[in-house]
């Protein structure tokens, strides 16, 4: 029991973690993307990498101020949706799906390539990057702090802090922009786009503006994991992370402001609270050893996870926040 | 606007057109029987032939052409639509109707020709352009946003829209007047199309034909000058059809020229002005609407102009009096049993 309550507690971390807030904010830019507009970008960690490299060069390689660093990260975001955005935007939405998908990967490749190092650190990636901005918390960042049976380091709540809030402003512009007509218009845009141009409305561009304001996002999460684990490493940015953060979408509820917030705290708490509750379950010798061994916890609760959400679409395929009318409409 | 659809039947465009050389005013209002009486009066002179023009014509076409591969899917020499009036654009399936109506409002380029809306080129530009100079079309397969609300949907139709900008749209203060007054405009419109109970309804709830109004309501939302409607009607049910003829005959009266396309021989004969016909990309007749019935090209075009080719003048004759015989006797064959039941019945 004292077990349980202590995997509650760690998952009770997870849920407010850095992490949570990196998925949080690659699902708010998916959801302008894909909730909003209707874009299918499978890239999305793309746009994270550069926002953390962004920083890590600027600062470890350049010797430039962190806060640049932040520019340059959320510039080369901007410039990579344009460049993906230029030539497949006119097309049919699973274009956007092929380059997106191909770019994250082929953009991690390149960075952890070896001629790629001197730049981007290679394999090894670059670390030291967020000493400034540790700087600024307003508490002792060497100590450790006890928060609801929870410890936290204080620079690890300083981050927290800085990305939740940033999750908040996040979650404000979208909630402005959607009650707004430019809205009203992307919103249209996924439902039809040809029906959207025979009302005077210049559709490319719209989905160009949504296209890199959901790509800043992505680079705003790339930053926040950057400097939560205080270093940036090309592999950490593996694509697997867009599909997180997709089903974190998708379980909170596409097309609503705090739908890709809740998701990510919860697919983090499942997350941590499966891996840490079957440990102690298999350490305790509830479950036998010889049908599940401590090493196979890490698969298992992804697939605990895959699980959780072929329920969620059997029962509740809105997800959390969503309404079900809306989704139960035909596509037409 | 107050219009009630009912009175505008068959019967009741057929009096107004009897009315109308006479120069009897209206009880609908002289102000708002105008334009109708303008462009059918304008057309009455003009010769029933193929590119013939028009006395002011709002869209002008020239040698376009548009090909698919080996397939020249249009093909128009010249063409004029009168300002003001409803024209009517029929043909045989694969006629290339869409086509130049994807043509006409950008939504497709075509591989030579120009075309112009009141003087000013059209081609070169992409749809939302077209747009906005005042041409707006519907689709023949409705495009109700499905899951925007009816009002939603009416209220992406208003232009020149501050709020749809990226930056301004952060700031509620520069548009929400204008999105009052939108509204406004939009819900009047939605009473007129009897949707206004629907506004806050999923446009993916609404039936097929509440979906046409919708679509044409939106239409009128950007305040155009040309509404192109490709097929209206279709998949509609009868009551519905009279309704969204009566609409369609308050466009012309507010002003709007209305081209549309249609199968229906008798909705065409009974609101348009003016009858294109095009067959296999081209146009192979134009005049009033009753010239189209008996214009022997039109006939050929739907029935098939060489389906008795093959006999001479003398076979037909035989084998039309052979088949009539036949009928005849046949006829006979079912009255006269007839006869026999009802008086076994009858006694």
């Amino acid at each position: 029991m004292a077990d349980l309550l202590n995997a509650f507690a760690i998952a009770g971390k997870a849920f407010f973690g850095f992490q949570a807030i990196f998925f949080a904010l690659l699902a708010i830019g998916l959801n302008v993307h894909f909730g909003y507009t209707g874009l299918l970008n499978f890239g999305q960690i793309a746009f994270a990498m550069l926002g953390g490299f962004g920083i890590a060069i600027s600062v470890s390689q350049w010797g430039l101020p962190f806060w640049v660093g932040v520019l340059v990260g959320v510039l080369a975001a901007v410039v990579l949706a344009l460049l993906l955005g230029l030539p497949t935007l006119r097309l049919r939405a699973d274009y956007l799906a092929i380059v997106t998908i191909a770019t994250a990967e082929g953009l991690r490749l390149v960075f952890r390539s070896v001629s790629a190092t001197p730049v981007t650190g290679g394999t090894r990636g670059l670390s030291a990057f967020n000493r400034d901005f540790v700087a600024l918390a307003p508490w002792d960042t060497g100590r450790r702090y006890d928060l609801i049976g929870t410890t936290w380091s204080g620079s690890e709540l300083w981050v927290v802090t800085i990305g939740w809030i940033l999750v908040a402003l996040c979650s404000l512009l979208v909630w402005a922009l959607m009650r707004s007509p430019w809205g009203r218009v992307v919103k249209a845009i996924r439902e039809d786009e040809d029906a959207v141009r025979s009302l005077g409305k210049n559709v490319y561009a719209y989905k160009m503006q949504a296209l890199v304001l959901g790509g800043i996002f992505g680079a705003f999460g790339g930053m926040v994991y950057a400097i939560g684990t205080g270093s940036a490493i090309p592999d950490q940015y593996q694509n697997a992370n867009t599909f997180l953060a997709y089903a974190a979408l998708i379980l909170g509820g596409a097309a609503r402001v705090l739908g890709p917030v809740i998701g990510s705290m919860l697919l983090l708490f499942i997350l941590q609270f499966a891996d840490t509750g079957l440990r102690s379950l298999i350490a305790n010798g509830v479950i036998p050893a010889e049908l599940l061994s401590s090493t196979d916890v890490a698969q298992l609760r992804y697939v605990l996870v895959g699980i959780g959400l072929m329920l969620l679409l059997v029962f509740r395929p809105q997800g959390i926040f969503g309404d079900r009318r809306e989704v139960m409409l035909d596509a037409r | 606007m107050p219009a009630d659809p009912a009175p505008h039947g068959a019967h009741a465009a057929r009096s107004e057109e009897a009315t109308v050389p006479a120069g009897g005013a209206a009880p609908a209002g002289a102000t708002r029987a105008q334009p109708q009486r303008v462009a059918q009066a304008a057309l009455r002179d003009v010769p029933w032939e193929v590119g013939v023009a028009k006395p002011d014509p709002a869209i002008v076409v020239d040698h376009v052409t548009r090909t698919f591969g080996g397939l020249t899917a249009v093909s128009v020499d010249h063409l004029e639509i009168q300002r003001g009036g409803i024209t009517g654009l029929i043909g045989p399936n694969g006629a290339g109707k869409t086509t130049l109506f994807n043509l006409l409002t950008g939504f497709d380029q075509p591989n030579t020709g120009t075309w112009s809306f009141n003087g000013r080129d059209l081609g070169k530009l992409s749809p939302h352009q077209v747009a906005r100079l005042g041409v707006v079309r519907t689709f023949q397969l409705t495009k109700a946003l499905s899951r925007l609300t009816v009002l939603q949907n009416m209220l992406l139709g208003a232009q020149g829209q501050r709020g749809e900008s990226f930056l301004r749209a952060l700031v509620p203060g520069t548009w929400k007047a204008q999105e009052k007054a939108n509204t406004e405009r939009a819900m009047d419109l939605l009473r007129r199309f009897k949707l206004d109970a629907k506004k806050d309804d999923f446009a993916g709830s609404l039936s097929g034909g509440q979906r046409k109004l919708l679509e044409m309501a939106r239409a009128l939302m950007s305040e155009p000058q040309v509404v192109m409607l490709d097929e209206p009607m279709a998949g509609v049910n009868p009551a519905l059809t009279q309704s969204l003829l009566g609409h369609v005959k308050d466009l012309r009266e507010e002003g709007m020229t209305v081209i549309f396309v249609e199968h229906d021989m008798d909705v065409v004969r009974d609101i348009s002005d003016w009858v294109v016909v095009m067959a296999a990309g081209k146009v192979i007749a134009e005049g009033a609407p009753d010239s189209i019935s008996q214009n022997k090209a039109v006939v050929d075009a739907y029935l098939g102009a060489h389906h008795d080719a093959p006999l001479s003048e003398e076979e037909e004759d035989r084998f039309l009096a052979e088949d009539q015989a036949a009928e005849r006797a046949r006829r006979e064959d079912v009255i006269s049993s007839d006869r026999g039941r009802k008086r076994r019945t009858g006694r």
